[in-house]
This record gives C-alpha cells, sequence and structure tokens, in this order.
C-alpha cells in the first residue's frame, strides 16, 4: 500500500476540521459554571510588594474573588522549578531562585502576577484586575544579562549572588588553548543570538475545574506534554495527586517549545477553581503572551576558531553569557549547556573544543527552549565563523567547510556527542546544485548593473533531535527521562487506535503516524485513529518537542505494532493450522505463504476478542503497549544556501532564492516533512532579518504587540526549495532522525552569511532590517564602492 | 436613513445592553449584547461560532477573519452592534454541502498546520480571488503575498499557503 504507507504523501486526515472551523482549541471550551480569571501583572520590572488593597475590586459586580500570592503559598502549592539540574565548574548547584505562582513578596519582570481575579465575565474580571491597589516600592531593574553580572548591579534573587545562575563549562580549555596559541590564523568574533518570542499563533489558555465530591482536578490547556503538565502539576506544585488530576491538551494552535513549560496561569486556574468552587478559564491576548509566554535565544558569545595552515580546524574556544530572564523556566537551564555547547562542533572534525557558559538572571520574562533551542544558537556561531574564517583565509567557504567535513561514522566529538551517520558532502553537493550555485556570478553581474549588491551564503548545520536516552540525560541532571509510550489497540472489528504520547499541535500526527501502521499491516488509512493529548486515555507520555515525536514516538509504536503482529501470527498459525512463521499480512488478510489459506484482518481480530478458539493459555484481546528509549540522540544535518539581492540606497534586503538540502533519515511523509522545513526557515529568516524582543533600561518591554514586534508576513519570504540527501538514522527502528527545527537552525547564518556577503562587511548583527544593513554599508564605507 | 442611522448611532458604554440582529451563515440571529461586544466576542461566546479564531488584540493576525456583506473583516476590530442589519459569513459558512474550493486547496496543497491561522486565511483568500477575478486582474504569488499582509502564519512559512490560494483560483 504505497500509496498510503512510509513515503507517500498523503493528504492530512485532521484538515478537514480546521478548515471548516470545527478544530476544538483551549479557548473553545466552555464548562457548565464557567468563571474567568484576569491577572494582576506587575508594570515594574523589579518591585517590592509592599500591600494589595483589593476592596474595590471585591465590591465591583460580577467579582467571584481576589487571590494573592501568600493565599497561594499557604494553601501549600509549591513553587514553580526547573527540571534539569546543571552543575557550576566548581562543583555548586545551581542557584534556582524562588518562583511562585503568584508573587509573594517581590515582582521581577513587568508582567509577573501579583494577584488574580476570578469574575463572572471576562470584561468584568479584565476590569476589576485594574481596581486591585498594590502597593509596589519600584526596585532598580536590569534586562540585559552582561550588566546583570556586573558589579553593583540589581539582585534579583537573594541565592544567586551576582544575578549568576551558573557558571559551566565543557571541554579541555588547557588543550584548547594551546591548540589556539600554535595556529597559523585565528577568526575571533563577538556574537549575539538575538532575542526572540516565539508566538504560536493560538495564544495560550487554561480551563481548570474542580469536582469537590471527588477531589478532582481537570485541566484543558495548551500544552505540547499533558502527561508532563500533569507530573510537574502534582509532584512539584502539590495541586493534587496525578489520580485526581486530568489534563487534556485538545487542538493546540503551534506551539514551538513556548507550550512545553507549566505557567503561572494554569497552576492558578487550578488553585483557583478549587478556591471558588466554579470552572475557571483564562486566555492569554497578544500582549500578554508577549509578556509571558517564555523567550527565546538571548546569548551573548565571544568565540575563537583556530586553523592550521592546511585550514584545518584546530581549535574552538567558546565563552558565553545567557540571559534566563527573572525565574528559570522549566527546561532553561539545558538550553545554553546540553542542548548548544554540545553541538559546538557542527559539521568538522575538531579535536580541541571548550565551551564556557554563564547563566544569568535578569528583570525580563524567563528565558527557555524556542524552536531548536541551543542548536539555533550553536548553528549560528559556527557557521557565521566558518564563513568569516573562508573571507579572511581567502578560500571558498563550501571548500573551507569540505576541508574540514566529518566523514567517518560513529564520530565522537570532544563535547559529548558521538554522531552516528551522516553524509555531509552529499548535502553541500546537492544544495550546491539545487540553487545553481554555479551561475551565481552572471546573476551578480546582473544585480550590479541595476545597482544592487547581490550575495551568497552557506550553512552546513547540524543538530541533536530524538532527545534523549534516558540515562544519558538523567546522569546529565535531567529530572526526568525522556523515552515515548505507544499503544496499539486492534478492535475487534479489526480497525486500529494508536495512544500516543507524543502530541500533535501543527505537526500532522493524525496522517503521518496512520500511514506507518498502514504500511506495517498493509490497512487502509482510514481504518486506523491516533489518539494523543489526554491523561485519561493516553497511558503515559513525554510529549512532543525537540523534533522526537518521528524519532522517539514512531519508534514506540513501532515497538507495539511488532507486539501486534506476534500475537497476530500466533492466533492465525492456530486458528489456520500453519506455522507462525509461514503466516504473512498483506492486503487486508493474514495467509499462510504459498497456499490459499488466510483469514480476514478483521477475523484475526474477532478471533482474540471472542476468544473462542485462541492458542493454549493466550490471554484474550489484541491490545499492545510499549515505551521506546532512544539508544543515542539523532542527527539531522544539510545545507542551506541563501542567495540575496540588497538595496544599498535603503539597506532593503530580498531574498531571491533560499535552497535547502537536509539529511533527516527516513521520511514518513515528504509533503509533511516539506512543510516542517518551509516552517522553520521562516522562522529563521525571521530570526536573521525581523525579529528582536526588546526591552529598555528599565526593564519595560517594547516590543509588546505585533505593531512592534516584526513577525515574518508572507511578503518577506521566497518561496523555499526544499531537497533531501539521507543517511538512515542506525539508532531505531525506522531510521528517522526528526525535521521540526532544522530550519529554524540552519537558517539565520545562511541568510547573514549572503548578506555580508552581499555588503562586504562582516560587522552585522541580527535582526538585519533594513536600518541595520544601511548602517553596516555606511559604517563600512562600502556603500560609496556600490555606487 | 442618515438620521435614522445617527439615532441608532449610540455612545459605546461598558454596561449598556444592544438588541442587535443579524445574518450569520444565512440564518438570522438575534441577541441583546452589551455595547463593547466585538464581532469576534458575538460569533464565539453568544452564537459559540468558535472557528472563527482571535489571535492578536492589534488586528494585525487576521486570523479572526469574517465576511461581512460580502468583503472580508477582521472581527476583532468590529463592534457587534454596529452591524445590525448586516450578513455575516464565518468560516462554518463557507462550505455549500460540499467544501468550498479554497477549502480543499488548503487540504490539497498542505496549507495548514496548526490550524489556527487557517479560517482567516480561507476567508481572506476568498475574498482576494473574489476581488481580483471581479476586477479582471491576474493574481499573482507576488499579488497574494501582498494580499496577506494582514494574515500573519507562523507555522507553514507561507509557502503551501500561497500555492493554496494560486490552486483555489484557478478552480473558484
Amino acid at each position: 500500500m504505497t500509496d498510503q504507507g512510509i513515503g507517500a504523501r498523503v493528504k492530512r486526515k485532521e484538515d478537514k476540521r480546521f478548515t471548516t472551523g470545527h478544530g476544538k482549541y483551549t479557548d473553545d471550551v466552555r464548562m457548565e459554571n464557567q468563571a474567568y480569571a484576569a491577572f494582576v501583572r506587575s508594570p515594574f520590572a523589579h518591585a517590592e510588594i509592599k500591600g494589595i488593597d483589593k476592596s474595590a475590586a471585591e465590591a465591583m459586580e460580577g467579582v467571584i474573588a481576589v487571590l494573592t500570592g501568600p493565599e497561594l503559598v499557604a494553601d501549600g502549592i509549591g513553587n514553580i522549578i526547573c527540571g534539569w539540574a546543571v552543575t557550576s565548574k566548581d562543583g555548586s548547584p545551581m542557584n534556582m531562585g524562588a518562583w511562585s505562582a503568584l508573587a509573594t513578596e517581590k515582582v521581577r519582570y513587568v508582567g509577573d502576577a501579583a494577584a488574580v481575579v476570578i469574575a463572572e465575565s471576562d470584561a468584568i474580571a479584565r476590569r476589576a484586575a485594574e481596581a486591585v491597589e498594590v502597593d509596589y516600592a519600584e526596585l532598580p531593574a536590569v534586562a540585559v544579562a552582561s550588566k546583570a553580572l556586573a558589579a553593583g548591579a540589581p539582585q534579583i534573587h537573594d541565592n544567586a549572588p551576582g544575578n549568576l545562575i551558573y557558571d559551566w563549562e565543557i571541554g579541555d580549555e588547557a588543550a584548547t588553548d594551546a591548540a589556539l596559541a600554535g595556529a597559523a590564523h585565528v577568526t575571533e568574533m563577538e556574537i549575539t543570538n538575538n532575542r526572540l518570542a516565539p508566538n504560536p499563533m493560538e495564544p495560550r489558555s487554561a480551563v481548570a475545574t474542580y469536582d469537590p465530591i471527588e477531589e478532582h482536578y481537570t485541566l484543558y490547556t495548551t500544552s505540547q506534554n499533558p502527561h508532563v503538565a500533569r507530573l510537574v502539576l502534582s509532584a512539584f506544585y502539590q495541586v493534587a495527586p496525578e489520580n485526581k488530576l486530568r489534563v487534556v491538551a485538545p487542538d493546540v494552535g503551534g506551539g514551538f517549545g513556548s507550550k512545553i513549560y507549566i505557567y503561572p496561569e494554569e497552576i492558578t486556574c487550578l488553585w483557583a477553581s478549587m478556591k471558588t468552587g466554579r470552572s475557571v478559564k483564562w486566555t492569554s491576548d497578544r500582549s500578554e503572551a508577549f509578556m509571558t509566554d517564555a523567550h527565546g535565544r538571548d546569548h551573548v558569545t565571544t568565540a575563537k576558531l583556530g586553523f592550521d595552515a592546511d585550514n584545518r580546524i584546530v581549535g574552538f574556544k567558546v565563552d558565553t553569557i545567557a540571559n534566563f530572564g527573572a525565574y528559570m523556566s522549566l527546561f532553561s537551564s539545558a538550553v545554553p549547556t546540553y542542548l548548544y555547547a554540545t553541538l559546538l562542533s557542527g559539521q568538522y572534525d575538531i579535536a580541541n573544543i571548550h565551551c564556557n557558559v554563564r547563566a544569568v538572571y535578569t528583570n525580563t520574562v524567563p528565558v527557555d527552549a524556542y524552536r531548536g533551542a541551543g542548536r539555533p544558537e550553536a548553528c549560528y556561531l559556527v557557521e557565521r565563523m566558518m564563513e568569516t574564517a573562508a573571507r579572511e583565509l581567502g578560500v571558498e567557504p563550501t571548500e573551507l567547510r569540505r576541508a574540514n567535513f566529518i566523514r567517518e561514522f560513529p564520530h565522537q566529538t570532544p563535547v559529548i556527542m558521538a554522531y552516528d551517520a551522516g553524509d555531509f558532502e552529499a548535502n553541500l553537493d546537492q544544495a550546491l546544485a539545487a540553487a545553481d550555485v554555479a551561475g551565481f556570478a552572471a546573476r551578480k553581474a546582473e544585480s550590479a548593473k541595476r545597482g544592487v549588491l547581490r550575495g551568497l551564503g552557506f550553512s552546513s548545520y547540524i543538530e541533536a533531535c530524538g532527545i534523549a536516552p534516558s540515562a544519558a540525560v538523567g546522569s546529565l541532571g535531567a529530572g526526568v527521562g525522556l523515552w515515548e509510550s505507544a499503544e496499539v489497540r486492534v478492535n475487534a472489528v479489526g480497525t486500529i487506535e494508536v495512544l500516543t504520547g507524543s502530541h500533535s499541535h501543527g505537526q500532522g500526527h493524525e496522517t503521518a503516524f496512520a500511514q506507518v501502521v498502514a504500511d506495517r499491516f498493509d490497512l487502509p488509512l482510514d481504518s486506523i485513529s491516533i489518539v494523543h493529548g489526554d491523561t485519561d486515555t493516553v497511558q503515559m507520555g513525554m510529549g512532543t518537542y525537540g523534533s522526537r515525536s518521528g524519532a522517539v514516538g514512531l519508534s514506540a509504536i513501532v515497538k507495539a505494532l511488532d507486539k501486534v503482529e506476534a500475537k497476530v501470527k500466533k492466533i492465525a498459525a492456530h486458528v489456520l493450522e500453519a506455522s507462525e512463521d509461514d503466516i504473512v499480512i498483506e492486503g487486508g488478510q493474514v495467509k499462510v505463504a504459498g497456499t490459499d489459506k488466510a483469514m480476514g484482518w478483521h477475523e484475526v481480530g474477532l478471533s482474540a476478542y471472542t476468544a473462542h478458539n485462541l492458542p493454549e493459555g493466550m490471554e484474550p484481546g489484541l491490545k499492545e503497549t510499549a515505551f521506546y528509549d532512544p539508544a543515542n540522540f539523532t542527527f539531522p544535518a544539510g545545507t542551506y544556501i541563501c542567495e540575496v539581492e540588497v538595496d544599498p540606497e535603503t539597506g532593503v534586503t530580498k531574498i531571491e532564492r533560499f535552497t535547502c538540502s537536509d539529511d533527516f533519515g527516513t521520511i514518513i511523509n515528504p509533503m509533511i516533512v516539506e512543510g516542517q522545513v518551509h516552517g522553520g526557515v521562516a522562522q529563521g529568516i525571521g530570526q536573521a532579518m525581523l525579529e528582536q524582543v526588546v526591552y529598555d533600561d528599565d526593564g519595560q518591554l517594547i516590543t509588546g504587540s505585533y505593531m512592534d514586534y516584526t513577525m515574518p508576513r508572507a511578503d518577506d519570504v521566497p518561496f523555499y526549495d526544499v531537497h533531501h540527501a539521507s543517511t538512515t538514522c542506525p539508532n531505531n527502528p525506522l531510521g528517522i532522525k526528526g525535521c521540526g527545527e532544522a530550519g529554524a537552525i540552519g537558517t539565520p547564518p545562511a541568510v547573514i552569511n549572503a548578506i555580508t556577503d552581499a555588503i562586504g562587511t562582516n560587522d552585522l548583527a541580527m535582526p538585519a532590517t533594513p536600518q541595520a544593513v544601511w548602517s553596516a554599508l555606511q559604517a563600512s564605507g562600502k556603500s560609496m564602492a556600490a555606487e | 436613513m442618515k438620521s435614522e442611522k445617527a439615532a441608532k448611532r449610540r455612545e459605546v458604554r461598558e454596561d449598556q445592553m444592544t438588541n442587535v440582529t443579524m445574518t450569520v451563515n444565512g440564518k438570522s440571529v438575534s441577541r441583546n449584547v452589551p455595547d463593547e461586544t466585538l464581532l469576534s466576542e458575538f460569533l464565539r461566546e453568544e452564537l459559540r461560532l468558535t472557528g472563527t479564531h482571535v489571535g492578536c488584540d492589534t488586528s494585525q493576525c487576521g486570523a479572526c477573519t469574517v465576511h461581512v456583506n460580502g468583503k472580508s473583516v477582521k472581527s476583532c476590530t468590529t463592534l457587534a452592534v454596529a452591524l445590525d442589519g448586516a450578513e455575516v459569513t464565518t468560516i462554518e459558512g463557507v462550505a455549500n454541502g460540499e467544501l468550498h474550493p479554497m477549502q480543499v486547496a488548503f487540504n490539497d496543497n498542505h496549507g495548514l498546520q496548526c490550524g489556527f491561522c487557517t479560517p482567516g486565511m480561507i476567508m481572506a483568500g476568498i475574498d482576494m480571488v473574489n476581488r481580483y477575478k471581479a476586477s479582471g486582474q491576474e493574481l499573482t504569488a507576488d499579488a497574494i503575498r501582498h494580499e496577506l499582509e494582514g494574515n500573519i502564519c507562523r507555522c507553514t512559512g507561507y509557502h503551501n499557503i500561497v500555492k493554496s490560494i494560486q490552486d483555489a483560483a484557478a478552480k473558484m
């Protein structure tokens, strides 16, 4: 059934409800007896709470309750935690400051919630929130990480002296220093990875309901990982024991990492539903999203990349400061360490790498994983330095890469990761051909005739997906295992439900996962349903992030399918009086190979459930569960080529061509995979040219709406030319590597390398807005040369 | 007519209720709502037509796009009480027995991922194709990109949305 199986461009099964307006998102949920929450948010980046006067708000008609932090703490609701312990190089644990869902003594960023109003309508709740009088004593604030580390900076958490969360290192510093000292050429750069707001189009939302008779909570929420939410809400925040808490993540309108975390609002809604005896709903508006959704990136790095006389890399030394915002979000600590520094070898054979990372509190929104999470920062650093080094050395950027590519696998880097498979040159060559790089010089000459500058930029990225082998991440400080689970239920009539711990918020699991089942048992796609997103139906799961659903989630499904197949063959062999080894499954039938003996697929299901004639000792039923724990990370890689035209008069830059060659391993549905690349590339272009979260010196958020924060729009981006040159991942049953983040990882350096190639100066930071490009041209004096 | 309109016009106040009657997806509906009620709220909360989504609060993202008297309008910046007598079509009213060509095209071309911006994209797409067809202009890919200025998608990178609208335009 190749038209519906692995590799087929099957149209998505889930689209009908979305194209007809019948998707069911959290904000579409309305409970009986539903009340509405509005948060009282700090207008200051840093302030003491001297007192809260609720009286005016409480007196308003329709107000049910006004609740504050001390009440929440008194009810035993625990602090929000970071779930990955990172140890400083001196052996000390990370300095995690307390984060209460509602602030108690201090607010630490603009938007930090000091109280919540529960009211009969959303409008009343919002008006009443404005009537809550919080007596703030404003404190000095700091928004920039390097300034937060400076002597005399405002102290944000008492237990993090100097605002330092950890000072961590990886690699051999002495060996790296020695290698750089002996290098024939050293490229040095300071690189900023700009702060971004994830901006899934669906704002976060939560609807919490408490049943006082059963002492049971139900939470509908915009989550990428409802089981993790339940685990954390139960084990750490003490909202309710797991068996008394159901978390449902229905249709979720994008996540990009920002919906991994369990935020103050969900905790508060659950607690408030118990306090008020009402269902409590909160839906973020976009302004609130900019103020409260975890931001991404915000690294400042200085680095040295050394080469020998043959242009081979001899050492790479990196020093990074990472802005964590005002509190440590759930996986924040892992992003600039195990998801960043471990990828600094890029696609290159580098013997000596050392990276030091300082994580820092500031008076800004917490920062955590955003599409790519650490790998975009690593890739941007490595690939900008490679391109810059090539310019300094006077060699073709692609040739410098080729000279340093890793060519034998497995390859152990000096920074933990062991790359299992790849063919970096195949991706580079495919991209070079597809992008018609050979014809670039002619196109550049033609552009010059029109007075515009044309540039070409490369990026050969690698990343780590399939997060992750549980024991390995456990040894690195992770508080959870990162396996995935699946349950395959073959019904008595032969239809199949697959329950998965992965969660789809745009990735098309209902189609791609069904394709794997259809492929395995040669069954029609319509007879297979994928179930996810509800802790009451799915046994357990770790959710979807880090491009893990294919490599880890599907692997669990395959393991469960293995068990189903074994049982199906046993039943059929028994009924058909044949050997199990001779049973084949095809065309909706279970057959004895080489004979005309067969039973329908549905008859096997029926046999399993009637149990009238099963092999001796076999349990009735046809339902199997599997947990899959990956053996290694997976390593998607590829080369992206960006071609731009820059108008030197205005700095306006247009992407003329964007070419991708990716190695994602086995591809289940090319249509969906290409869509993932498209979206990732657009987010990468957004980071490179448009997006930037801006705080002023007092910690006021300047980019608080779509009027100020530039989202990529349709006329900002080109059509993308997407190709694949794949090797198979040897470490999971389907050979999948993952495709969800590559675009966001590989794109920014390709864009900036192209623009800097066009304008002839390396001194350009993201986002390369027209003003930034024009200013770089003016500063370099190259604008005159262009005229 | 003019004085009648003036008489109907009243100050928008938080506590003031007004009766509004409009035709939504071919059915006449009448509700008494606070003057501050936005069309998006009216559709979602009063009529429970939750296919119209709200993705921002500055009239930028376009997820809330519906048709009012045949033209695409952002329902988050339109007051319900201002639309007395209007004809409104939402994403739920687009399919007429069978799916609209624009809905089919979004499925055929993988023009959606999370689906949240999709209703607004489809409503904007239909309006765009209708306008270009009426004026005899060619709806090029560049024109589609320009026309989509008011609709933001974070998932698709727009590539397949542009293809979807091109495809539907050929079939409408």
